[in-house]
């Protein structure tokens, strides 16, 4: 049996930053049994969906989101080994969207990795946000383990070249979350070819971790928490020993287990999204483990938002959650259940009214 | 005008007295059903045009981005101690509070007519949900 041992550190440099950002530092149990040489961290920022109105103008409240993830990010101690941003930096693709989003990221003193989100992308097919970020799809080997950074937003080619009149119209018509016109997002035939020619050359013991904007796995195709060739994903990942799964999008903590892939969620710096099992006329299929976030209160501009710091250890992935108007929360690989759980609330016993949502 | 409506009504009594029918006021037809239901579907369409409309407040923002098929409003709460308002409020006082916050816009009339659509559309996603008036 492996012991747990609590080893407290402050995430945040110094108590006197710390309360300059109005956040307790934190503890974080870390696992004994692995190597301590090869523990790490790294951050984790999503769905910033910077938003121009018009001239120099941008919506304040989806701004100040990311920037405060930026400047708490750059708190953090010890140092993460990068940094990754989860998709939907702008809101509806626009060249001023993405350029004042990457200003605002520049502040960032880590290694930044970008994953697509389909406010990047439905305006030009991803052209500019390659340019200031790079390629779409690809995959990095970082002290032992690999990852890899998907785009899962593509979607049928007849919906993407010859439903709309105008590349605008088909932006907007894939922002809007709940719009029938949308279509389901999917990984994609050529990119799958690419992924297995990929992990063909990583040994199967080695842990791998893939980061997608969309859920790898089907959970409400009503809002997109989908991804339409999930299985397909799924099934080339099945063969290894430890695979982790992070993505964005559904702006909400969601954690499961699905064989050996753990699939966690991360949350928004813009703004909460409702679980699906609010909406009263849909079928969905929420991720059993997940005790949810709170629910938003909207007179806190900044509730049920915040960013994440990931532990990776043993192969196996914890991500703190720091919200920036709530009590911050785990939810860490388990080796004894084999599972994601959250350190306080996966009790049923120890859940609070708040994480009733209806 | 007037005078043609009411020797229309004294014909149309003098008919139903003839052929035995008593007209009552609260009498409707399938027609007037499918008419109704025409106009309040109508306003329920306009509701969701404005609730996913970035042109309601100010800075482009639409209700819809939060709050996608209206989940989260909670329409069947209201009225309710609105904790953060120390009060019991109604539904479209916290519209209104979106409208000025979140979308940085004007408050609309409690009886304007995007005021009642607004409120038709959030109601309508929930049809069916239980009424729980001052749930939180």
């Amino acid at each position: 049996m492996n012991p747990i041992v609590p080893s407290r550190r402050d995430f945040l440099k110094g108590a006197a930053a710390a309360a300059a950002a109005g956040v307790v530092p934190m503890s974080v149990v870390k696992l004994a049994f692995a190597d301590p040489a090869l523990d790490f961290t790294f951050g984790y920022i999503s769905d910033a969906h910077i938003q121009h109105i018009s001239g120099t103008k941008f919506v304040r409240n989806w701004d100040r989101g990311l920037i405060r993830a930026v400047a708490e990010t750059n708190l953090l101690n010890p140092k993460p080994d990068f940094v990754v941003f989860g998709g939907d930096l702008g809101q509806l693709g626009m060249k001023e969207e993405l350029d004042h989003g990457a200003e605002i990221m520049s502040k960032l003193r880590h290694k930044t990795y970008y994953v697509m989100g389909e406010h990047d992308y439905y305006l030009d097919l991803g052209e500019y946000w390659s340019k200031l970020f790079g390629p779409q799809w690809h995959s990095f080997d970082h002290k032992g383990v690999h990852f890899i950074v998907l785009n899962s937003i593509l979607t049928f080619d007849d919906w993407t070249f010859n439903r709309w009149p105008s590349a605008e119209q088909r932006m907007l018509e894939m922002a809007g979350l709940d719009n029938p016109n949308g279509s389901p997002f999917m990984v994609g035939e050529k990119q799958r070819a690419w992924l297995k020619a990929d992990l063909d050359k990583v040994a199967k013991t080695t842990p791998v971790v893939v980061f997608s904007h969309s859920p790898l796995q089907k959970l409400y195709k009503g809002w997109n928490f989908w991804t339409d060739d999930a299985d397909e994903v799924q099934a080339l990942l099945r063969p290894f020993d430890k695979v982790n799964v992070i993505y964005g999008h559904v702006h909400q903590i969601q954690y499961n287990q699905v064989g050996n892939i753990a699939f966690n969620a991360v949350m928004a710096t813009a703004w909460p999204w409702p679980y699906p099992q609010t909406y009263a006329h849909a079928e969905h299929a929420m991720p059993v483990l997940t005790v949810p976030m709170n629910r938003a209160d909207p007179f806190h501009e900044r509730d049920a938002t915040g960013w994440q710091f990931i532990d990776v250890h043993t192969g196996r992935v914890a991500l703190n959650y720091n919200l920036y108007n709530n009590t911050a929360r785990t939810v860490a690989f388990n080796p004894a259940s084999g599972r994601p759980e959250d350190k306080l609330f996966q009790d049923p016993a120890k859940r609070i009214p708040p994480q009733e949502h209806y | 005008m007037k005078r043609k409506i009411a020797v229309a009504a004294a014909a149309a009594a003098v008919v139903a007295v003839a052929f035995g029918i008593t007209v009552r006021a609260d009498e409707f037809t399938k027609k007037d059903q499918e008419r109704w239901e025409k106009e309040y579907q109508s306003v329920v369409q306009k509701g969701r045009q404005l609730f996913t409309s970035g042109a309601l407040g100010t800075n482009g923002v639409a209700c819809a981005q939060c709050h996608p098929n209206g989940a989260n409003t909670h329409p069947e709460t209201y009225p309710k101690f609105q904790k953060q308002l120390g009060r019991v409020i109604a539904l479209r006082e916290m519209i209104n509070w979106c409208l000025q916050q979140p979308l940085e816009g004007k408050p609309l009339a409690l009886d304007a007519p995007d005021m009642i659509a607004l409120e038709s559309y959030i109601l309508h996603e929930r049809r069916g949900v239980k009424l729980e008036p001052g749930k939180h």
